[in-house]
């Protein structure tokens, strides 16, 4: 298979970049998006250019690396997969491709396609955690969870922090993201004791950070991938007004 | 008070307090459609009904005092929802300042693609609404008090009564986002109600979108005359 290719190259975080076209000859359809730009970037070596900057790590779509925007949908067109796990077989022979960086004011431009995501380790350190006694463990099944939370703290467990929410949004809103992990913790027994100064310190976290405001447009759920759904925003924005109204009563 | 500023302070507060001042102009909405459905009613029912409102609970009390008690807690919503609108907005431009190249649309309605600008359109919509049917600058011939007459002269212009159409267009759509949203942001959005929320949303959509524009119709169909 072979494509065209319209990437987004910055050398750096304060200098202005560019769309570069490069041509991908001879890919296999069942290659990776990713194995894809490594043969491109082989090719640029090759001829003495610098390699196309980009993400990864785990390449089995847990790690949340590899996120860009690929024909203007985070994590290409399959859906509910990351890049590493987008082959070329989604995409025709001859197609033009277009790559560019994750946009978001709170996720500046590392170089080409790589982008900051500390703003969401630091929306984490906020308030994603629980305060557990260390010690030995204790008996497995010792605390009963009811397998409906078990399972939807699971579902919101899922989130990765690629930042496609982000991405996608119109108003680049972290709001899925934050949902998520609010939720998880929010759901469980170990995650009551902070329950809601966790909302709020990691929704203001979220607005310090620049993100923009959630709209209720929906397209973070759409282009999740792993399909975590705007319904833990509602179950955030709860959390939040009772946090506001107990914390402001005092 | 102060847990309604302490809303102010975060973002996802901002959306509440939208949501509550959005869902005040709802219910003024519905008591406004119905009173202008009055009209099929005849002008003497209409007029009454018209003076009513002005003189409502006297003499316990005082004239308009209702009518202007009533007026200042929309006018309080309406300010409160767009500033809290502008601010939100302005937070979320500053949010991505570099567009992408190409960007397709994942939303789930067109109509939340709408709110921003078809929000502006209304508050247009509103001051010449004011300016026509309630103070008069705007109206061929206003008289004070004589209310059926007003909105049977105010919408024999073609012209006119589409720009009523139009902006009833502007309010549904908005109405519709709004409403599945309120849902969502005040996080009543549990599984047993789900599906029910957007049915909810269209329903109450259509029934402000054709309850309001029955009244410019009926003027230009003949319907309603003097």
């Amino acid at each position: 298979m072979n494509f065209t290719l319209h990437v987004w190259r910055q050398d750096g975080p304060e200098v202005p970049g560019g769309f570069e076209t490069y041509e991908a000859r001879d890919i296999s359809e069942h290659m990776s998006f990713l194995e894809m730009l490594d043969l491109v970037n082989e090719g640029l070596t090759h001829d003495g250019h610098e390699p196309v900057a980009f993400e990864h790590d785990c390449r089995e779509g847990i790690c949340g690396s590899c996120g860009m925007m690929i024909n203007g949908v985070p994590h290409g067109p399959k859906g509910m997969v990351a890049t590493c796990q987008l082959h070329m077989r989604s995409f025709r022979d001859g197609d033009e491709i277009w790559i560019e960086p994750w946009r978001a004011t709170a996720f500046p431009v590392l170089r080409d396609l790589a982008v900051d995501r500390g703003a969401l380790d630091r929306i984490i350190d906020a308030g994603g955690y629980i305060s557990v006694r260390t010690g030995s463990p204790q008996d497995a099944n010792a605390l009963l969870i009811r397998k409906e939370d078990a399972d939807l703290a699971m579902d919101a467990a899922q989130c990765i922090g690629c930042g496609a929410c982000v991405a996608a949004c119109p108003n680049a809103s972290a709001m899925l993201f934050t949902a998520a992990k609010v939720s998880h913790l929010g759901l469980l027994p170990q995650g009551q004791p902070e329950r809601y100064t966790r909302v709020l310190d990691m929704v203001t976290q979220h607005d310090r950070e620049g993100f923009g405001n959630c709209t209720n447009h929906g397209a973070c759920q759409e282009a999740c991938p792993k399909g975590i759904s705007v319904d833990f925003i509602a179950r955030l924005n709860r959390d939040l007004v009772v946090s506001t109204w107990k914390t402001a009563g005092d | 008070m102060r847990r309604v500023s302490a809303l102010a302070h975060t973002s996802v507060g901002k959306k509440v307090l939208m949501a509550v001042t959005g869902f005040i102009w709802f219910g003024f909405l519905v008591g406004h459609m119905a009173g202008n459905l009055k009209a099929f009613t005849g002008a003497e029912h209409f007029d009454e009904y018209a003076h009513h409102l002005r003189v409502f609970g006297e003499p316990m009390v005082p004239p308009m005092g209702f009518l202007w008690t009533f007026r200042l807690l929309v006018l309080v919503a309406f300010v409160g929802h767009v500033i809290l609108a502008w601010q939100t907005s302005r937070g979320s431009h500053a949010a991505r300042q570099v567009a992408y190249r190409k960007q397709e649309h994942l939303s789930f309605s067109r109509a939340s693609g709408f709110m921003r600008w078809g929000g502006v359109a209304i508050l247009v919509f509103v001051i010449f609404h004011l300016l026509h049917m309630t103070t008069g600058q705007l109206h061929p011939d206003f008289v004070e008090g004589a209310a059926y007459a007003n909105l049977v002269g105010g919408l024999s212009s073609p012209v006119v009564a589409g720009l009523y159409v139009l902006a009833m267009v502007a309010v549904s759509a908005h109405l519709y986002h709004g409403l599945w949203s309120l849902f969502q942001t005040v996080g009543a959005a549990h599984p047993k109600y789900h599906a029910a929320r957007r049915p909810l949303a269209v329903a109450a959509a259509l029934v402000i979108f054709f309850g309001f524009i029955s009244i410019p119709v009926a003027v230009l169909t003949g319907v309603l005359t003097f």
